[in-house]
């Protein structure tokens, strides 16, 4: 399937594993339940592994684990859910997560300026048809305000 | 006052041209109704009962004579010639097309005004004292810091799909004008033991269905430290605010299910890792004070005799400088208060006209600023007193000199079932009953300070909870009701109301506003002010005689 990565569209290989169904080589993420059940055997997974993050998830308890995945997706199971955008910005700025963090679930054009100045470095949108009027998305803002995950210099710093 | 620079000014227009496509998009069918409505919220367009409304930001309360001359042209170009100051000192207009609303921000946009985050789950328009910088009482000017916090909070990435709505508002004296206690966030400038100016900070007050008082979660913070405490506030409230139900989602919960001790140690642990990287520069603190430094005031203005022997002379000046202006910090100097609570006109509404009238005003009177306030009315805020009568006589001829504020004519009042989609009552048609009956303007001064505050609904806009009288209306059956509220207040003494008894018939409403004067009237001792009178006797004696004859 294709996604936005980078702000560019990319096809994309990684497959989101379901609890019960069996491991298979290449790139997989699983749920952090899965991983803490078989963390040992996921450690030593080849060919790429990533973790999926929902709000309700304690984000603190993985950051030990984090050299593991090189990525964490976020779930929005609504796109008015905001609690992900707090785990992108710890994930960047307090942990030093350098992997792709990639927003999943209802994620929409009218989000991702947000998403990625938070920290969220990929997107699988809900609406796949957008994509190609999506990636105007980026650049709806030439600057903010705050500090974020891709300026960590606050705006009155530069003026 | 602050004034945009490139950076500020290109963030609002691209703004706009954000929401023009998005806009676009749902006319298109590209977006559904559920992906536009945060968006338009965050651009200040609710849906209402007859059309959509649109509120307008109005940073801290504070206008330039340019702005209200705009706001007049777009209010009579998009809408129907009036627009409404609400409690939060923003302005709403009741009748735009949803197809026009960005034209209309268009326009506002070029001086310097926005609908940015007036609405929706996000951080709200950051309010203040309306006697900011000019009242002698002050410990500091509040304005540089709101506007320090509205450029942070604008567009802020993280904190744009928070539980609920959050507001803060800033004051720098301990009389509190802006109800900061009913605020997510208040923030009073203080001063500490070693003199040194910092902030007392308050969390989880607000109004609604669910009333409570802010309380302080940390009683001093260095100023430079103050945005790295919001944003942690906020991370805290953003991780951990309810979002399984609206009527519990507002921090005001989280706080109470947590309890304050348990918020506090999250956020100050949170803190700690963010507080060295969001200092606040010296620079980037004395380059937005400089849009606050006080303005040329002439010496001279106090050798003026006229405005002593004008209110000797003119009774009705006399009234309203009496009820109307207050002292300045500059002797010489006045600010005036211009009601918008003339009778058989809805609380807070004003006409184009009348707008553009006030900025003319301004320009002559008062350096060209205007100032709306909490209580849903203007201010000039820098009149020299010899110029008072003229001012006076300017707005007379306008509708805009009743002298009444502070007093129970002085209501707040939501839109109401009139106007509101949420609404179960109406209000603004009360409002105008109760004026219409105590239409003797001797006999409100007489009575002294009363707030009276109706609400149509439970979402208590018009923050009846905290009205020295307030009335909230209540659906029962169909029919309209009101629960009556005694002894609230929203200052520096902030309370909560006490419920009166069972909900009164909407044609019984005036009537028991009636018989609640009556009843302070025979208790008041001398010149007692009405609240008062309801915290030394409680509010029994009100009851039995409110409930005696039905």
């Amino acid at each position: 399937m294709q996604i936005i990565k980078d702000r560019e569209i990319v096809e994309d290989n990684w497959l989101h594993l379901d609890d019960e169904a069996a491991l298979v080589a290449g790139k997989i993420t699983v749920s952090l339940t899965r991983w803490q059940e078989q963390h040992e055997t996921l450690a030593k997974h080849e060919g790429g592994l990533g973790l999926r993050l929902t709000g309700d998830d304690p984000l603190e308890e993985i950051v030990p684990d984090l050299a593991n995945f090189s990525l964490i997706v976020l779930i929005f199971p609504a796109f008015t859910d905001g609690r992900c955008y707090s785990f992108a910005r710890l994930l960047r700025d307090r942990y030093h997560y350098t992997g792709e963090i990639r927003a999943q679930g209802d994620v929409l054009r009218d989000q991702l300026f947000y998403m990625s100045q938070s920290g969220i470095n990929s997107f699988e949108l809900a609406n796949p048809e957008q994509m190609e009027n999506a990636l105007t998305a980026f650049n709806d803002f030439s600057e903010s305000y705050q500090t974020t995950a891709l300026k960590p210099d606050p705006l009155y710093r530069r003026r | 006052m602050y004034q945009y620079d490139n950076y500020d000014q290109t963030m609002v227009e691209q703004r706009v041209a954000q929401y023009r496509d998005q806009t676009r998009r749902f006319l298109a069918g590209e977006l559904t109704e559920e992906q536009f409505r945060p968006l338009r919220l965050m651009n200040g367009l609710y849906v209402q009962i007859h059309a959509p409304m649109l509120r307008i930001a109005v940073p801290y309360g504070l206008m330039s004579s340019k702005q209200v001359r705009k706001i007049a042209e777009v209010s009579r170009k998009y809408d129907r010639g009036y627009v409404h100051f609400t409690t939060r000192t923003n302005f709403q207009m009741n009748w735009p097309t949803l197809e026009s609303v960005p034209d209309i921000l268009a326009e506002l946009a070029t001086v310097q005004m926005h609908g940015i985050q007036s609405s929706g789950n996000c951080i709200r328009n950051t309010t203040s004292d309306q006697l900011a910088g000019v009242n002698a009482d002050e410990i500091e000017d509040p304005r540089p810091w709101c506007e320090i916090i509205r450029q942070w909070s604008t567009f802020h990435p993280e904190f744009a799909y928070l539980p609920r709505k959050f507001k803060i508002a800033v004051i720098g004296t301990k009389e509190d004008r802006a109800a900061t206690q009913l605020h997510d966030i208040g923030l009073h400038l203080v001063k500490n033991h070693e003199g040194e100016t910092g902030f007392e900070v308050l969390v989880g007050g607000g109004l609604g269905r669910t009333p409570i008082l802010g309380q302080v979660i940390r009683p001093f913070l260095e100023k430079k430290d103050l945005l790295s405490y919001l944003e942690a506030i906020l991370r805290v409230y953003n991780r951990l605010g309810r979002r399984d139900n609206k009527y519990k989602a507002r921090i005001k919960i989280t706080v109470r299910e947590h309890g304050l001790s348990h918020i506090r140690e999250l956020v100050e642990a949170e803190w700690v890792h963010i507080r060295k990287q969001l200092v606040l520069d010296d620079k980037e603190i004395a380059r937005v004070k400089q849009y606050f430094t006080e303005p040329a005031y002439e010496a001279s203005a106090t050798d003026d005799v006229s405005f002593a022997q004008m209110q000797a002379e003119d009774a009705a000046f006399a009234r309203w400088v009496k009820q109307n202006v207050v002292d300045h910090k500059v002797a010489g100097y006045k600010i005036a208060y211009i009601s918008l609570k003339a009778p058989l006109v809805p609380p807070g509404d004003v006409t184009s006209d009348q707008l553009d009238v006030v900025a003319d005003l301004a320009d002559e009177f008062s350096m060209g600023e205007i100032r709306s306030s909490h209580n849903q009315n203007l201010l000039l805020s820098d009149v020299k007193q010899g110029d008072l009568y003229a001012l006076w006589l300017r707005l007379q001829a306008e509708g805009l000199a009743t002298a009444n504020i502070n007093t129970m004519a002085d209501m707040i009042c939501c839109p109401g079932l009139d106007f509101c989609g949420l609404a179960n009552a109406t209000s603004i048609p009360l409002a105008k009953e109760i004026n219409e009956r105590f239409d003797d303007l001797d006999y409100l001064y007489d009575l002294g300070d009363i707030k009276i505050k109706i609400s149509g609904c439970m979402n208590g806009c018009a923050h009846q909870s905290v009205g020295h009288i307030g009335i909230l209306g209540v659906d029962k059956k169909g029919e309209e009701w009101y629960q009556f509220t005694l002894g609230g207040s929203s200052e520096a003494d902030a309370s909560l109301g006490e419920r009166l008894g069972r909900a009164i018939p909407k044609d019984e409403v005036v009537d028991t506003v009636a018989t609640l004067l009556e009843v302070f009237k025979e208790l008041r001792h001398e010149d007692e002010l009405f609240l008062a009178t309801v915290r030394r006797v409680g509010i029994d004696p009100f009851k039995e005689r409110v409930y005696a004859d039905n």
